[in-house]
């Protein structure tokens, strides 16, 4: 029996808000616990929530991000739940209007493109954080209110690598707007995945499952392939999928039932009666999209067409819009765009990994990486000496002045190499020997030698084409 | 009667409310919200042909606050008014994990 496999994404996203949605509150991590909060987000009796002028933008420019429709008559719905975390008893989010609708993000999976759809991205509100200890939990509300986007895909995605692909691209493009960090190690990316199997032909969708507990890309991936392969066993062996929720073991790769869904969820949603409506601008819309940056799909067809990057390097590049505005500002400072991008991708992200930071946390900056790639460029230094410089711009040294402080000039002068060459030479006829009966390997250690007695400054290209005249003599 | 609600919804409707029914008050209840809903059924004499869908009855529309933060130093206060706190949090019973889906 052959299958084909339907994979649906939710994905929460955390705004980089500087208040929360529907209070004054500050987002920001780290605080004491319930140091951010306030009477809205405790849920007291009486007190009225606000917009946040800057979470509606934020939807709106997710919305064109995503080649979403913006729905301009919006409003927000409540929805009806218990839980600790919840002191209003609901969550105050966007039901039969949400901010966006319709629409796509462009995959590659192994070469081949492929349009996945958006059903639909709506604005809401957080809940608080829950610790679990022996006989009590303690209920932290510092994230009730910070301000998150859900997006919904359409059931388009048919392979686990094609979720993982779809998932790259929607982080790269809300990176790109600066909206939210999306990053999953710090939970302002979130995913919640379902997936069913059915055999080919068949027109009803397969009974679903969900999977919880998918804290990076790489687990949705192994999680939903395990998932695929486990739902297909049950199919063949004449058995039937139940709706249910399992967890991913990140240890064994498997996926572990944690629940059996019993009728469908009754959220009650109604129109939130505590915030006006919402009637988006033509205006406001044209504004906030003639203000976002490039993206990174445009870019990298700028850098493999223009630039003439590999595909890979475009890629490695995009990662980050910081990656990819300082590569672009280096090579607008005239740095050879295939060097300004080895050195993001070689030197830069180890650094950037070794010291676990982010790149505009460093003092690196376009201005003293270009610098050093031009000294290379032009014969200044050698690429070797590069590494000492590297060094040096890590630590926010301007490179010309570094060099010239060090001596680290490469020394590329026939005049002045030549008469080391000679000494080298006359302190050793036996490699001049070896080199005439065949042995060429005696060049590597004449080499050394004049490396040596130049501290390593000389130019290898020009020693060798010295050396090699005078031993041919 | 007329059946508009049946006993097992006002069973369903009480458990999401997390309240706990007799059977004594299950009977009680269910023709009482059924004259309810009777009374609101009243609302479908009206003729809204023609009458667009609304979210709300407030004529206010794009009441929005700019994005700017304001701590109101509530949570001290807060949390004395909580049943319990320990350590800045709220302390409740211990919560069986259902892991929060929203």
């Amino acid at each position: 029996m052959n299958f084909e496999t339907t994979i649906g994404l939710e994905v929460h996203i955390e705004l980089k808000t500087n208040s929360k949605i529907f209070s004054p509150s500050p987002v920001a991590y780290g605080a004491d616990p319930n140091a951010n909060t306030n009477v809205i987000d405790w849920g007291y009796p009486g007190v009225l929530p606000t917009t946040n002028k800057g979470v509606v933008a934020d939807g709106i420019i997710a919305a064109l991000a995503l080649h979403a429709t913006v729905e301009q008559h919006t409003h927000f719905d409540r929805k009806n739940y218990f839980y600790p975390d919840n002191p209003k008893a609901y969550q105050i989010t966007q039901s039969d209007k949400p901010i966006g609708h319709d629409g796509w993000v462009e995959v590659d999976v192994d070469g081949v493109k492929k349009k996945i759809g958006i059903s639909e991205m709506h604005i809401e509100e957080d809940a608080g954080k829950n610790t679990h200890e022996r006989d009590y939990s303690y209920v932290d509300l510092n994230r009730q209110g910070t301000p998150l986007i859900e997006i919904v895909s359409k059931p388009d995605i048919a392979s686990p690598a094609e979720a993982y692909a779809y998932l790259e691209a929607l982080r790269q493009r809300i990176q790109f707007t600066g909206i939210s960090d999306v990053k999953m190690e710090e939970g302002s990316m979130r995913v919640d995945v379902n997936i069913s199997v059915r055999p080919v032909g068949q027109e009803k969708f397969g009974t679903k499952t969900e999977l919880k507990n998918l804290n990076s890309f790489n687990y949705v991936q192994r999680g939903l392939e395990y998932e695929e392969k486990r739902q297909q066993q049950v199919l063949m062996s004449g058995g039937s999928v139940q709706q249910e929720t399992r967890r991913f073991d990140e240890k064994t790769g498997e996926t572990i039932l944690m629940r059996v869904k019993a009728g469908a969820d009754d959220y009650r949603y109604f129109p939130e009666p505590d915030l006006p409506a919402l009637n988006i601008s033509d205006d406001w819309i044209k504004e906030l999209g003639d203000a976002m940056p490039e993206m990174p799909t445009k870019r990298r067809e700028r850098y493999v067409n223009d630039l003439g990057l590999t595909d890979y390097d475009a890629m490695v590049i995009t990662q980050t819009k910081e990656m990819s505005d300082f590569f672009d500002a280096t090579v607008a400072l005239k740095a050879d765009p295939k060097m300004a991008a080895n050195y993001l991708q070689g030197d830069v992200n180890a650094y950037l990994n070794d010291n676990h930071v982010d790149l505009q946390a460093t003092k690196l900056t376009p201005e003293n990486l270009a610098g050093m790639i031009n000294l290379i460029s032009d014969g200044t230094i050698s690429s070797k000496m590069a590494k000492k410089v590297f060094k040096a711009i890590t630590n926010g040294e301007e490179p010309k002045a570094f060099v010239e402080k060090h001596g680290l000039v490469q020394l590329s002068d026939p005049a002045k190499l030549q008469p080391i060459i000679d000494d080298v030479l006359q302190a050793n006829p036996q490699s001049i020997e070896d080199f005439n009966n065949g042995k060429k390997r005696a060049v590597g250690f004449l080499v050394g030698q004049i490396m040596k007695q130049t501290h390593g400054q000389a130019n290898p290209q020009v020693v060798n084409k010295l050396l090699m005249t005078a031993l041919q003599k | 009667m007329a059946n508009r609600i049946n006993r097992d919804q006002v069973q369903h409707v009480a458990s999401l409310a997390k309240l706990e029914f007799t059977d004594a008050q299950l009977d009680a209840f269910t023709p009482q919200l059924d004259d309810i809903i009777g009374l609101f059924e009243t609302l479908s004499d009206v003729d809204t042909d023609g009458v667009e869908a609304t979210s709300s009855v407030s004529d206010q529309l794009n009441v929005m606050r700019e994005d700017v933060a304001e701590n109101w130093g509530q949570s001290q206060a807060l949390l004395k008014n909580a049943p319990d706190a320990a350590r800045g949090f709220v302390k409740v019973p211990a919560i069986i994990d259902e892991s929060e889906d929203n």
